[in-house]
């Protein structure tokens, strides 16, 4: 009898404890599912901080904002040490091309001379450039208000404006594009943005050179930049595709756009720096050039 | 019928270039909106873009526009916006997409985002409607 009671209450203590154990494990589960549903929350909450793919590849691209200005690739560069601005200067261009399009990359080019001599604070290089800006605007048929600008640019350097001048510049260049953009030679804004940047390039490439150190090197990082200018070279026109000087430009952007696609973060060598600067030297040689490649 | 037709069609016409040229307007505008926080930031020194960059701003949807940076330059970037717009945001996110850590400024339909990049290359800035309904905003960017 007392044997039987023995028994029965072990049955029930040993109920009890599984039921316990059935309890804590419930309690566990509990708990593992708030952790993971809270897990999932911060999860959104990264995820929404992340943009997708879609948004990515769908975002607005236009030359007016997703194009850095000559100025601002030289102000990166100001920071690291002092630039020796005017050594960058490069002998007088002609200004009596008939191409329409070598006429708008030299444009571009003469645009990024003019904020190299702000940056060199040279009043009469300022002016000298902002003469043949006015010049090849003008072989371009653009806007007469354009004149009114070379009149400021030539005020502002008698007055050593700077900043002014820079903005002056800027505005240029702009009222140079949409002045394109009127007369229906939207071909062309692209060409001269182009001009700015190859020539903006070879200064900095070069003023890097001549004092190398890897922070004013990291300013060279932009594939995107070159990859969106040459999906702009491909909607021009075919006609003016396929004229020898644009032809070559565009082919020779390819390896240029590898020359700029490093790691974020990682600064380019001086050797490949000094292979940016001769890339983009050639193909300056060749927008200037009055002969035209064949 | 036909001249009812016509009537119809310059009517529509009409009311399209209305609103072409309220839009037009409404952009101008928030491009005010958006050199007035601009401004702020040229006292210390940041030089404004010459460009900008104007849009709809629709609720739960970013309006996104892709720059290139320079490491070493420091960026502002400062939105406005009209109509029934209340409040809105300016976020900067890097290359993949992920968002970069900003100073920001906010005040109702006006907004800024500032940062230096560490890296050159692409990034995108958004601009989000926080509050209110749809409306216009435009974006500059100030830079030193």
């Amino acid at each position: 009898m007392a044997r039987d009671l023995f028994s029965r209450w072990q049955i029930l203590i040993g109920n009890l404890t599984n039921a316990r154990i059935i309890w804590a494990m419930i309690s566990l589960a509990r708990l593992l599912v708030v952790a993971l549903a809270a897990g999932a929350c911060a999860a959104a909450g990264a995820e929404s901080a992340r943009l997708t793919p879609d948004e990515l590849a769908s975002a607005a691209r236009s030359d007016a904002i997703t194009v850095p200005s000559p100025g601002e690739l030289f102000a990166a560069l100001v920071k690291p040490g002092k630039t020796n601005w005017s050594s960058q200067y490069r002998g007088p261009i002609p200004v009596t091309y008939r191409n329409r399009g070598q006429i708008a990359l030299n444009l571009g080019g003469l645009i990024a001379d003019g904020f190299v001599a702000v940056e060199a604070r040279d009043s009469q290089q300022v002016k000298n450039i902002g003469a043949d800006i006015i010049k090849l605007a003008k072989a371009l048929g653009v806007s007469e208000r354009l004149l009114s600008r070379g009149n400021s640019i030539s005020e502002f350097a008698e007055h050593n404006e700077w900043d002014t001048l820079q903005e002056e510049l800027e505005a240029t260049q702009n009222e140079v594009k949409s002045s394109m953009q009127s007369h229906a030679d939207q071909d062309l804004v692209i060409l001269v943005t182009l001009g700015g940047w190859i020539r903006g390039t070879q200064v900095v490439t070069a003023a890097i050179l001549k004092n190398y150190d890897e922070r004013s090197a990291m300013v060279l990082r932009q594939p995107a930049l070159v990859h969106f200018m040459r999906s702009k070279i491909n909607e021009i026109s075919p006609e003016l595709r396929s004229e020898p000087l644009i032809r070559d430009v565009s082919e020779q952007l390819t390896g240029i756009e590898k020359l700029v696609s490093f790691p974020p973060g990682k600064a380019p060598s001086a050797e490949e720096v000094r292979q940016l600067n001769q890339a983009v030297g050639k193909i300056m040689d060749e927008i200037q050039n009055k002969e035209q490649p064949r | 019928m036909k001249r009812c037709a016509r009537v119809m069609l310059v009517f529509c016409l009409l009311a399209t270039g209305l609103s072409l040229r309220a839009q037009s307007d409404a952009e101008v505008q928030a491009r005010k909106e958006a050199l007035d926080v601009a401004g702020a930031f040229s006292n210390e020194g940041f030089k404004i873009r010459d460009g900008h960059w104007c849009g709809a701003l629709k609720l739960r949807d970013h309006a996104l526009v892709a720059v290139n940076l320079y490491s070493g330059n420091q960026y502002w970037f400062s939105a406005g916006a009209t109509g029934p717009v209340k409040k809105i945001a300016v976020s900067v996110y890097d290359e993949t997409g992920k968002a970069v850590t900003t100073e920001n400024y906010s005040n109702g339909e006006k907004a800024a985002a500032g940062f230096s990049p560490a890296s050159s290359g692409q990034y995108y800035v958004a601009v989000d409607l926080v509050e209110g309904k749809p409306g216009t905003f435009c974006l500059v960017y100030s830079y030193k």
